[in-house]
C-alpha cells in the first residue's frame, strides 16, 4: 500500500501539484506591500530621521551652543564654531553635520539640554551630490521652520515615556 | 531569368563563397559560422528544388546539431591555427587532388544523371509530398537497410558507453527518486526542548 | 509599368503588410508580456508590482524600452565585433521569422507550408547560435560559461521536443500545422490523448527558452547574468525582446500541437461566435501565465539536475510515448494512410 502511494505521489507530480497550487492560492490574497510615493507607512514618535535646529516660539533659536552633540557624536558627524552675541549671549557661527556620516542614532538629540537639534519625521532627503548633503546651520534652521510642527507633536507625544 | 532562379544562383553564389571562407578564415570560429551560413544556402536551395523536407532536415540535423559540437569543439580548444597554417602550400598538392578528384566524380555523377532518363525513383505519384514519398521509400522500400543502419548506429552506441562506463568506489550520488519518497513523518521529528536544557 | 506593380510589387508589398501585421502586434505583446511576468509574479508574492508610470504602472514596458534605446551602446574591446552585434540580431530574426507559419485560424497563415512543424523545430535549433555566438563574441568568462550551459541545455532538450512532437505527428499524420488543428478537430485535443506529452513540452519549453527553473545561462548568483554580461542597450534590447519573443512562439506551438489551436473547446453555439484567432490567443496567454507561474513556485536547478532531467527522464519518457502512439495507430489505423 505504501508503494502504491509513493508510484501515485510521483506519477501525479503532488509537490508540483502542492507547490503550484500555493502560489496561484497567494496570487489572490491582499497585497502586503504600499504603493510607496503614494502611500507611507505610520511612523513612531520617536523616528530618527533628517536633522532639524529648532527656535523657541519667540523666535530665538535654541542652541546655546554647548556642544555637548559634537562631543557625544559617535560618528564625529557634527562640527561647532561659537562667539559671543553682540548682545552677550552665547551662539554658534557654524553648526555643520555631515549627513554622509551620521548614523541616525539620535545621540546629538537625547544630549541637546535646550532641544535645539532633533532628528525629525522626514526620511525623503535623498540628493544628487554629495556636496548637498553637508548640512549647514541655515539649512538645519530652514528644516526645523518646516518640520516645527511634526516636529513638536512628536516630542509631546514621547514626552510621557522619557 | 525568372525571381526564383535568381535567388536559386544566389544562394549557390554565397554558397560557394562560404565554403571557400570555410577554409580559409583565419579565425576558426568564423570557419565554423561560414561552415553554419553554407549549410543554410544549400538549404535554401533544396527548398528552391522542391525538398523541403530535406531542407529542414539539413538545418535540424546539421546546423541545429552538428555544427554547434563543431562549434563547442573549436571554442573549447586552445589550437593556434596560425602554427597549423604554416604548413599550408605544402599539403596543397596532395589537398588540391584530392579536390580535383571529388570534383571529377560530381561532373560524371552529374553528366551520367542528366543523360539517363529518369528512373522509377524519381517519379513520385502526383499529390504525394516528398516527406511522404521518402517515408515510404525508407520504411517500405528500403526498410532492412534501413533498420541495419540504424542497429549498426546503436552498437556504435553501445560501443561508446561500453568504453567510458567504469565502476568508480566511493562515488557519492545524489537519488532522486529517494529524495522525492522520502517523506517529513520518516525524516523529521518535533521535539519539545526545554528550557535550558538542549537536545 | 501597372503589368509589373500587378505581377511584382503589389504582392510583394502584400507580403510584407501581412509580416507587418504580425511582427508589431508581437512586439507589443512582447513588450506588455514583461508587464503581466511582473504583474503576475508581484501578485504571487504579495507584492504590487509595478505602479507608477501610467494607470496601475500600464506604460512601464514603454518606459523600459525608452531606457534601453536612449541608452549607450558598450562593445567590449576585447570583443568579436562583428559576430557580437551579429549575436542579438540572430536571436531577435530567429523569435520573429517562426511565426510565418503559426496558422492563426482556418486559412490565416503567413506560409502553409507543408514541413511547417519541422520549421519550427529548425528555428528553434538555431536559437542557441545567438547565444553562443554572444557568449563567444563577448570574450568574457561569465558570457562563454552562459552560453555553454545554455548550448549544452538547448540541443538536449530538443531532442525530447522532438520526439514529443513526432507523437503529436503520428496522430495527426501531417507535418503541416493547419493539418495538425484539423486533425485535432476530428479526434479531439492532443491535450486530452497525450496529456503525458503535454506536461513534458512544458517542461522542455521552460528548459528551451532558458526560462525558470531551467534559467541555469542567466544564473544571476553564479554567472552574473550569463551569455548578456557585456550587452546594453539595443544589443541587450533585442536579446530581451528574442527571450519573450520565443516564450510567445512557444507558447503558439503548444497551443497548436495540443490545445486545438484556433479550435473552441467545444463546438457549441456562444464559443464558435468568437473568432479562432482569438481562441489562439487566448491559449497563448494560458501557456504563457505556466511559464511566469512556473517562474514563480520554483527554485532553480542545478546544472546536473538539469541535463539528469533531460535526459534520464524526458527523453526515455517521451521515447516510449511514441512507441505506444505508433503502435496505437497501427493497431486501430485511426492515422490518415
Amino acid at each position: 500500500m505504501l508503494a502504491l502511494d509513493k508510484v501515485a505521489r510521483t506519477v501525479l507530480w503532488q509537490e508540483l501539484v502542492k507547490g503550484f497550487a500555493l502560489t496561484f492560492r497567494y496570487m489572490f490574497k491582499p497585497k502586503v506591500t504600499l504603493n510607496y510615493p503614494y502611500e507611507k507607512g505610520p511612523l513612531s514618535p520617536r523616528f530618527r530621521g533628517e536633522h532639524a535646529l529648532r527656535r523657541y516660539p519667540n523666535g530665538e533659536e535654541r542652541c546655546i551652543a554647548c556642544k555637548l552633540c559634537e562631543a557625544i557624536c559617535p560618528a564625529q558627524a557634527i562640527t561647532i564654531e561659537s562667539e559671543p552675541r553682540p548682545d552677550g549671549s552665547r551662539r554658534t557661527t557654524r553648526y555643520d553635520i555631515d549627513m554622509t556620516k551620521c548614523i541616525y542614532c539620535g545621540f546629538c538629540e537625547e544630549a541637546c539640554p535646550v532641544d535645539a537639534i532633533v532628528e525629525g519625521p522626514n526620511y525623503e532627503f535623498a540628493t544628487e551630490t554629495r556636496a548637498e548633503l553637508i548640512y549647514t546651520k541655515e539649512k538645519l534652521l530652514a528644516n526645523g521652520e518646516r518640520w516645527e510642527r511634526e516636529i513638536a507633536a512628536n516630542l509631546e507625544r514621547d514626552a510621557p515615556y522619557r | 531569368m525568372t525571381a526564383e532562379l535568381f535567388v536559386w544562383w544566389m544562394l549557390a553564389l554565397v554558397a560557394i563563397a562560404s565554403a571557400v571562407m570555410v577554409v580559409s578564415a583565419k579565425n576558426p570560429v568564423h570557419s565554423v559560422l561560414f561552415l553554419i551560413l553554407c549549410f543554410f544556402n544549400t538549404a535554401g536551395m533544396f527548398v528552391l528544388a522542391g525538398a523541403e523536407f530535406l531542407a529542414m532536415i539539413l538545418v535540424v540535423v546539421y546546423v541545429g546539431a552538428v555544427a554547434v559540437l563543431f562549434l563547442f569543439v573549436v571554442m573549447m580548444l586552445d589550437i593556434n591555427f596560425v602554427r597549423l597554417r604554416e604548413g599550408f602550400l605544402n599539403y596543397l598538392p596532395v589537398g588540391a587532388l584530392v579536390g580535383l578528384v571529388l570534383l571529377a566524380e560530381l561532373v560524371l555523377v552529374g553528366a551520367t544523371w542528366a543523360l539517363k532518363e529518369p528512373g522509377p525513383g524519381v517519379a513520385v505519384a502526383e499529390g504525394i509530398d516528398n516527406t511522404r514519398a521518402l517515408g515510404r521509400l525508407l520504411y517500405t522500400e528500403h526498410f532492412v537497410v534501413f533498420q541495419i543502419a540504424g542497429l549498426i548506429l546503436l552498437v556504435a552506441i553501445v560501443g561508446a558507453i561500453a568504453l567510458t562506463l567504469r565502476q568508480r568506489v566511493g562515488v557519492k550520488r545524489q537519488d532522486v527518486a529517494r529524495q522525492v519518497h522520502r517523506r517529513p513523518e520518516e525524516t523529521v521529528t518535533l521535539v519539545r526542548v526545554e528550557t535550558g536544557k538542549g537536545v | 509599368m501597372a503589368e509589373l506593380f500587378a505581377s511584382t510589387i503589389w504582392p510583394v508589398l502584400l507580403l510584407v503588410l501581412r509580416i507587418l501585421g504580425i511582427v508589431v502586434p508581437l512586439l507589443l505583446a512582447v513588450a506588455y508580456l514583461t508587464y503581466a511576468e511582473r504583474k503576475i509574479i508581484a501578485a504571487m508574492q504579495l507584492r504590487q508590482g509595478p505602479m507608477v508610470v501610467g494607470p496601475y504602472g500600464l506604460l512601464q514596458p514603454l518606459a523600459d524600452g525608452l531606457k534601453l534605446f536612449v541608452k549607450e551602446t558598450v562593445i567590449p574591446t576585447g570583443a568579436n565585433k562583428v559576430v557580437f552585434i551579429l549575436a542579438p540580431m540572430i536571436t531577435f530574426i530567429l523569435a520573429l521569422v517562426g511565426w510565418a507559419v503559426i496558422p492563426f485560424g482556418e486559412g490565416l497563415v503567413l506560409a502553409d507550408i507543408n514541413v511547417g512543424v519541422l520549421y519550427l523545430f529548425a528555428v528553434s535549433s538555431l536559437g542557441v547560435y545567438g547565444i553562443i555566438m554572444a557568449g563567444w563574441a563577448s570574450n568574457s568568462r561569465y558570457a562563454f560559461l552562459g552560453a555553454l550551459r545554455s548550448s549544452a541545455q538547448m540541443v538536449s532538450y530538443e531532442i525530447a521536443i522532438g520526439f514529443i512532437i513526432i507523437s503529436v505527428l503520428i496522430s495527426a499524420g501531417s507535418l503541416n500545422l493547419s493539418e495538425i488543428v484539423r486533425a485535432q478537430q476530428e479526434q479531439g485535443w492532443y491535450v486530452f490523448w497525450h496529456f503525458p506529452m503535454f506536461v513534458l513540452f512544458l517542461v522542455a519549453i521552460l528548459a528551451e527558452t532558458n526560462r525558470h527553473p531551467f534559467d541555469l545561462p542567466e544564473d544571476e548568483a553564479s554567472l552574473v547574468t550569463g551569455y548578456n554580461v557585456e550587452y546594453s542597450s539595443m544589443t541587450f534590447a533585442l536579446f530581451f525582446l528574442g527571450e519573450y519573443a520565443n516564450m510567445i512562439l512557444m507558447s503558439a506551438i503548444t497551443s497548436v500541437l495540443f490545445l486545438g489551436g484556433w479550435l473552441p473547446p467545444l463546438a457549441i453555439w456562444p464559443l464558435t461566435a468568437i473568432p479562432g484567432p482569438l481562441w489562439l490567443i487566448l491559449k497563448i496567454c494560458l501557456v504563457l501565465f505556466v511559464f511566469v507561474w512556473a517562474r514563480a513556485t520554483l527554485p532553480r536547478y542545478r546544472y546536473d539536475q538539469l541535463m539528469r532531467l533531460g535526459w534520464k527522464v524526458l527523453l526515455p519518457l517521451s521515447l516510449a510515448w511514441v512507441v505506444l502512439t505508433a503502435g496505437v495507430v497501427v493497431a486501430f489505423r485511426t492515422a490518415p494512410a
